[in-house]
């Protein structure tokens, strides 16, 4: 066997024995290098080297944790799926007298800002609560300072208005030399906390989950245990939207959805009278 | 001869008239899945895909994550993931940051194809204007497989393939017209 994979073994118990972390389920391509990138950002040489500061140093944990889930996102990130959420979704949340919205491995917050903009617009962001979970704290806290880089920022105006924007992008947020901050309104209904989709419980009666490119990590043990936690999160008839490119055909828990845009991975919770398309 | 299980082809600038010349000149009857990467710049891959398919006997699809790499069939990257092979031959996906400013990235498609194939993988590397793909080439020629570099005299874009000789070195380095020869050979049963 190769010694690099003998010592991603080890690490895996490692976070699991010494920090109550699960990567057991995590696909193995993607995590093995993200961990070879890790011995690279903190100059360890061998995975052995992390393993070892991992058992013994106190607080190394934390910014493993930060580098294993590296959250990449943009604002309105896929314009068609957000158009999609405007057009297709949001109408039929409207019905609701409070809308529970769960933004699950939320990373730096772009996505919640983008639905916090997309609710505004609608006029239903004042009856709604957004909670937005990682299980990444440093990711948590970028995410509620809402600041980001300028240069982003013309990339994320045009993917606003492919999205259907009703206003200019420049209308949520203050620059200052090289970055924007956020309009802190748009953080009024959004509850950041930890959750770890792993090991944490369902916590809410959500309306609607995004989840978008959180599932890829996973081997399909593991998106299954989610899909199925997401069921359980979603009021009968309640939507999820995972990433454009997420394939759920391997998970039996993905049974009770409902293609609302199969193409744009936005599903619903099959109720009574609608029931799921064998798979 | 040692038998090769599986094909990775990487590209950039210049890589679809490459892959036009190299895909449809593959044997019908090959027994080895075949993965692209190419940097297309563009936000959807199925015109590439579409293009390919067009000149291709074999079918062309974009690969789907979780998926098997079947034989016979050639599977492209989708824009804006990197494309991993997982150890069961299976197909990951990710979002993780861009690799020497690319994703989908060369060497993340040949550095995990070659974790999960080992010395069955053949990974050739054409025509592109950066130098993804070296590192990977390294890592495949590392693990056993066997590489092939396009000739940078008859590359469109030389610096891909010139940087794959100078950090990989390869086992082949061929003109354009003369790499699909060489799979068919390398991967017939």
């Amino acid at each position: 066997m190769d010694v690099e994979d003998i010592e991603i073994e080890l690490f895996i118990r490692a976070m699991q024995r010494r920090h109550g972390y699960d990567f057991d389920n995590y696909a193995p391509a993607s995590l093995k290098r993200r961990v070879l990138q890790l011995v690279r950002t903190h100059d360890a040489g061998t995975i052995s080297e992390l393993n070892r500061r991992l058992l013994h140093e106190d607080g190394f944990v934390a910014r493993i944790i930060e580098g294993l889930s590296v959250p990449v996102s943009e604002m309105f990130r896929d314009p068609p799926v957000f158009r999609a959420l405007r057009d297709k979704v949001l109408p039929m949340l409207a019905s609701y007298p409070e809308i529970n919205i769960w933004q699950a491995g939320c990373a730096h917050g772009q996505e919640v800002y983008s639905l916090a903009i997309l609710l505004e617009e609608a006029g239903l962001y004042d009856r709604t609560r957004i909670y937005a979970t990682d299980f990444n704290e440093a990711a948590l806290q970028i995410a509620a300072e809402g600041i980001y880089a300028t240069r982003d920022a013309r990339d994320w105006s045009r993917n606003y208005l492919e999205a259907g924007g009703l206003k200019s992008f420049s209308d949520y947020y203050s620059a200052r030399y090289e970055f924007i901050k956020i309009d802190q309104r748009l953080r009024r209904n959004v509850t950041f906390f930890n959750h770890n989709l792993v090991t944490d419980e369902v916590f809410c009666e959500a309306h609607l989950i995004l989840c978008r490119n959180v599932l890829i990590y996973f081997n399909n043990t593991l998106q299954d245990h989610t899909l199925a936690l997401f069921r359980d999160s979603l009021v009968r008839g309640g939507f999820l939207c995972l990433g454009t490119r997420e394939n759920i055909d391997f998970s039996p828990a993905a049974a009770c959805f409902v293609d609302i845009d199969a193409g744009l991975r936005i599903y619903q919770a099959a109720t009574s009278a609608v029931r799921p398309m064998a798979r | 001869m040692t038998s090769r299980t599986a094909i990775a082809l990487g590209c950039s600038a210049g890589g679809l008239a490459a892959l036009q010349c190299v895909l449809p000149a593959l044997d019908k009857r090959l027994v080895v899945p075949v993965v692209v990467c190419c940097h297309t710049g563009s936000a959807d891959v199925s015109l590439l895909v579409e293009l390919l398919a067009r000149v291709s006997a074999l079918p062309v699809v974009e690969a789907t994550e979780r998926a098997t790499a079947d034989p016979g069939v050639i599977y492209v990257a989708p824009s804006g993931y990197h494309l991993l092979v997982e150890p069961n031959a299976h197909f990951s996906l990710s979002v993780d940051a861009r690799v020497t400013y690319a994703r989908p990235s060369i060497d993340v498609l040949f550095e995990t194809a070659a974790d999960a194939w080992q010395s069955g993988l053949v990974a050739v590397l054409m025509t592109g204007a950066n130098s993804d793909g070296a590192h990977g080439l390294k890592a495949v020629r590392k693990a056993g497989g066997y590489a092939i570099v396009e000739n940078p005299e008859t590359a469109t874009s030389d610096v891909m393939p010139r940087a794959g000789l100078d950090i990989a070195g390869a086992d082949a380095c061929l003109p354009l017209d003369q790499i699909a020869q060489r799979l068919n050979e390398l991967c017939m049963p």
